[in-house]
């Protein structure tokens, strides 16, 4: 049994009709075309597919598509205001080197753009304890970290 | 990998839930927060007929305290209970233990009702829930009933749930005025299930004597562990490193965690003794901090 649903993904309808099986990840790859959320563990241990239901990040590997609709969801591809400019997290996350390979870098973003939502101000310390649902196995995280901090002194005195 | 195919509903209501649980029973699965039922679909560990989803129920989220109990309900997110004030304020334990449960993403999904449910030796609500006492309101279409913790984890993940039985609350009585409590566990990795840990609260007379006392335990046994002879022993005594050390030994006499490739037998429960050692010395602590 398939059925019809509609999620609001970066502010777009994205319509589908689909296996209740059909998990939101692979929903948000191969129906919305939307390829920036990675797929890596598949299991909600390695973050590579995080996204943000109604604004919280979550695994979008453990949720069935058919649950997420008619809720919104955020993925990588709205981050940038357009296609010249990056976000200020993005442009951080750039500067400072924060990604090698960048496989894991959109989750990582969906994560910290809502952990600075909630701390515009963190502590190295804290921002470490935040990424501890993202794995990266390039960076050694150094420059995520400094990156994600570079990100919230510009976001503060914009 | 991918999950299996399945039948799905997502009811609107708790009756229209226990409806379906009345006519599938044991061929169907609730999903809750799916945090840890999911993956063992994608793994096709588990490969349920049919899925009835509650997470459309709106009824079954919430916090509700008052003067003598917390209310919980079974679709409340742990990110909810981890950021409540109410639960902060009254059930400290409860705040502390949440915040161990895998990440933030995870939380954010992740229930309560699922996680007891679930039935995860290695789990922190439960372990934090029967050091607090607490009990777990459950719905059938035929009748609803009040589980006490004990009776209702029967094993690893097995609980005295029938198939046709919805968790859809936890009532939490409040701690006495001048409890203080901590939730300590020791996993590999951040975020990873806990090798051993403990939830204890702990309530002290003005000459430092231990008026009452909890002691539970995680990773420990099939299910969460009250550590109810150490209890006893520490109960009257004067609290200090002497008796806490005592009570953290006798804590685990009798104990046979399973030896797997993360910690043998012998290891675990000196992990376990040191984990309760700790959680005492933290409560006690906090006990003499409180008014």
């Amino acid at each position: 049994m398939t059925r019809k649903i509609s999620i609001e993904i970066n502010g777009r309808l994205a319509e589908g009709e689909v296996e209740p099986r059909l998990l939101l990840a692979d929903f948000i790859r191969d129906v919305a075309g939307l390829t920036g959320t990675h797929l890596g563990c598949e299991h909600g241990v390695c973050g590579a597919c995080t996204v943000q239901l109604d604004g919280r990040p979550v695994r979008s590997c453990l949720m069935f598509a058919v649950q997420a609709h008619g809720h919104r969801v955020a993925t990588v591809e709205g981050m940038a205001p357009d296609g010249d400019t990056l976000s200020t997290l993005q442009q951080a996350f750039h500067e400072s080197h924060a990604l090698q390979c960048g496989f894991c870098t959109p989750g990582i973003l969906m994560s910290m753009e809502a952990f600075l939502r909630e701390e515009p101000d963190p502590s190295p310390a804290s921002i470490r304890a935040a990424l501890a649902g993202n794995l990266c196995r390039c960076t050694g995280y150094q420059n995520i970290v400094t990156a994600v901090r570079l990100a919230a002194d510009r976001m503060q005195s914009s | 990998m991918k999950p299996a195919p399945f039948e799905y509903d997502d009811p609107q209501t708790v009756a229209e839930a226990l409806d379906l649980l009345a006519r599938y029973g044991d061929e169907c699965k609730l999903l809750a927060g799916g945090q840890s039922l999911v993956p063992l679909m994608n793994f096709r560990l588990a490969r349920p007929g049919r899925l009835i989803d509650i997470n459309r129920i709106d009824s079954l989220s919430g916090i509700k305290g008052d003067d003598g109990m917390l209310v919980i309900g079974a679709m409340t997110r742990h990110s909810a209970v981890e950021h409540s004030t109410e639960v902060a304020g009254g059930w400290p334990l409860l705040t502390e233990a949440v915040g161990w449960v895998g990440h933030s993403q995870i939380r954010n999904r992740g229930t309560v009702g699922g996680s007891v449910a679930h039935a995860d030796p290695a789990a922190e609500l439960p372990a934090a829930f029967a050091a607090l006492d607490a009990t777990f309101r459950v719905q059938a279409k035929r009748a609803s009933r009040l589980i006490g913790w004990e009776q209702f984890f029967v094993s690893e993940f097995t609980t005295a749930l029938a198939p046709d039985e919805l968790v859809v609350a936890v009532e939490v009585p409040r701690p006495q005025p001048g409890v203080g409590a901590a939730f300590v566990e020791y996993a590999r990795r951040h975020g990873d299930f806990a090798l051993g840990g403990a939830a204890v609260t702990i309530k002290l007379d003005a000459g430092g004597h231990c008026e009452a006392v909890s002691i539970a335990l995680l990773s420990a046994g099939p299910a969460p562990v009250r550590a109810t002879s150490a209890e006893s022993m520490l109960r009257g005594a004067i609290v200090d490193q002497a008796s806490i050390r005592a009570a953290a030994v006798e804590a685990t006499r009798g104990l046979r965690p399973t030896a797997d490739l993360h910690g043998s037998t012998e290891y675990r429960l000196r992990l376990l003794q040191t984990m309760t050692q700790r959680a005492l010395i933290k409560a006690a602590e906090r006990a003499k901090a409180t008014p």
